[in-house]
């Protein structure tokens, strides 16, 4: 459904992502993942449109969709969350939702529908749906949550989640991880999930892509990428990636690792 | 009840005329509906965080296309009326479009209208031969002393209900805003542009739309005021002075409920006629020094203006557990 082609990002001298190429099928999940500044970040943004390609292409449902804006890209089915979390402040929990269910389809849908699919997709993420409740309640976990939330309300065919669970506890992670493989079962949606903490994410995605310094270094199973030498090399220093899921209680000393 | 409420306070102030309670009286009522009406216009795009201290130059492009239509070749206000809102309009595309295209938000977006403000009085004064200058202009004398063609009324009585209406229209107009889909992009808008774009949102034609409605409401209330005082000059109805005035008085009554802007109008008219009456015109400046310690006040101890604050204020005795919210209007 994606299929991304030589992508290129310069800003001035320096290239943020260095000609990319990767495909995504219907219905996966794919994790992206790098040290800070391999240009996973500009990657995202050039598929969401808040960026634009020096060079290559981004083809999404067969539309050519680079450097388009990002509401085109909304429009097209491509729903986003912001790494650092960018709530509507002065609207309830429920209006953010709400605003985007009926934004994110272009005005196609009443009102009534808007605030209904809002909350379908609070129930999804567990926030409360009702209508007084304040976004200044949410705590780093449920302020993640509402981001997801109001990506999912424009009802998108290709979710791309930004480092979604930095800031979140063990616990939290965990319940984050399992909701985006939820999402993914009972919407059928495309996922890409950035994250530079790799432990959880290791369990959920189905294939893996590695950057740094803006190429792609490595793609995979998430068990091949976990043994490949120059992802261990750059991402990991020298030690092997333990997987979350692979050994009871190490999914902690991994999120640990990747932390480090 | 709320309608109720509103169809009683509308049919009271509606019978005040026939009350006799005399000429300066209903002057300072007429004056509060226009400027309440003004202060609703420019509300309606400064509650979304879109500061314009440059409103005066859609009030000054109103207020002086009419009267020079009128004056020139004779146009009734009636035809000059859509001309010069038509105008204020294209003056608010012509820089909102670039300001929001390019993203010029905030204390920059303000400066970019501080500036209009004194383009357009500028404007005026340079065209003197056409305007009259700094001296100001006087809308041409109708035949008659009531005529309905010139849109002159010699009795304040008829003024007082036109004014009304164009005030209750501000009113629902702002209700329209407060009920629709786009104050959710709107304020979305004011918190996060990138994410409002993230979730589908056009961000450039949201804000130009509400811009021109505020625009083209302000150039109405700018002809109004043309019609009533049948006297305007570049400094009343453009320019700096007028534009942060509007400013002050919206944060004075409260910019987030509906009738917060009128309650400015009275607020700053009562200041500045008890001013005028107790120290007179003999302290240069004083009025100045006064709005600005004010404006001050206001923002550091009632942030949401008179009503905004008294509203909140009962609203928290009913609910014990207090919204997060603005209070909205009635």
């Amino acid at each position: 459904m994606l299929s991304v082609t030589n992508l290129t990002k310069r800003f001035g001298g320096f290239t943020a992502v260095d000609r990319i190429s990767f495909a995504l099928e219907q219905g996966e999940i794919l994790g992206l993942i790098g040290p800070n500044g391999s240009g996973k970040s500009t990657t995202f943004n050039l598929i969401a449109g808040t960026l634009a390609p020096s060079e290559g292409s981004i083809s999404f449902l067969g539309q050519d969709i680079g450097g388009r804006p990002p509401m085109a890209a909304c429009h097209l089915g491509i729903g986003r969350t912001f790494q650092i979390p960018r709530p509507f402040k002065r609207l309830s929990i429920l209006e953010n939702i709400a605003v985007a269910a009926y934004y994110g389809q272009n005005g196609q849908i009443s009102r009534t529908r808007a605030w209904e699919q809002a909350e379908e997709a609070l129930n999804l993420v567990n926030l409360p749906s009702d209508p007084k409740s304040p976004v200044d309640g949410l705590g780093a976990a449920g302020l993640k949550k509402l981001e997801l939330a109001r990506a999912l309300a424009t009802q998108p065919k290709l979710l791309l989640a930004d480092e979604s669970l930095g800031g979140l506890d063990e616990h939290e992670m965990e319940q984050a991880a399992d909701m985006l493989s939820l999402i993914r079962r009972e919407k059928n949606i495309t996922i890409i999930w950035v994250e530079h903490i790799m432990g959880v994410l290791m369990r959920v995605v189905d294939r893996v892509m590695v950057l740094d310094h803006g190429e792609k270094i490595a793609e995979g199973l998430p068990r091949e990428v976990a043994r490949d030498p120059r992802v261990i090399e750059v991402y990991l220093g020298s030690e092997e990636i333990k997987i979350a899921d692979a050994q009871g209680d190490a999914g902690g000393d991994a999120g640990g690792d990747a932390r480090a | 009840m709320n309608r109720l409420l509103a169809l009683i306070g509308v049919l009271a102030l509606a019978s005040i005329p026939l009350l006799d309670i005399g000429n300066y009286y209903l002057h300072l009522l007429i004056t509060i509906l226009i400027w309440g009406f003004i202060y609703t216009s420019w509300s309606i795009m400064g509650r979304f965080g879109l500061v314009s201290l440059g409103h005066g130059a859609f009030l000054g492009i109103g207020a002086y296309t009419v009267t020079m239509l009128w004056n020139q070749i004779g146009l009734s206000p009636w035809l000059g009326l859509p001309i010069g809102l038509g105008l204020s309009a294209l003056v608010a595309v012509v820089i909102g479009y670039p300001c929001f295209r390019f993203r010029i938000v905030g204390h920059y977006f303000a400066l970019v209208t501080l500036a209009l403000s004194e383009v357009v009085r500028l404007t005026i004064v340079a065209l003197r031969d056409n305007t009259g200058g700094s001296l100001g202009m006087t809308p041409r004398s109708a035949d008659t002393a009531n005529s309905l063609y010139a849109l002159q009324f010699a009795d304040k009585e008829t003024f007082f209900y036109i004014a009304l209406v164009v005030w209750l229209f501000g009113l629902w107009v702002w209700k329209k805003v407060d009920r629709s889909m786009s104050r959710y992009a709107l304020e979305a808008i004011s918190e996060e542009e990138d994410a409002a774009a993230s979730v589908g949102i056009n961000v450039t034609r949201t804000k130009l739309t509400i811009t021109v409605l505020s625009a083209v409401l302000t150039a109405l209330g700018g002809v109004l005021y043309a019609q009533y005082q049948l006297y305007i000059n570049p400094e009343t109805v453009s320019g700096i002075a007028i534009s942060l005035q509007i400013v002050f008085a919206v944060i004075a009554g409260g910019m987030y409920v509906q009738l917060g802007p009128t309650v400015g109008a009275v607020f700053t008219l009562m200041l500045a006629e008890s001013l005028r009456i107790m120290v007179g015109h003999d302290v240069h400046g004083l009025d100045g020094t006064i709005y600005g310690l004010l404006l001050v006040l206001f923002i550091i101890f009632m942030p949401k203006g008179i009503l905004g604050g008294l509203l909140s204020w009962w609203e928290k005795r009913q609910s014990p557990p207090p919204s997060a919210k603005p209070a909205p209007a009635e």
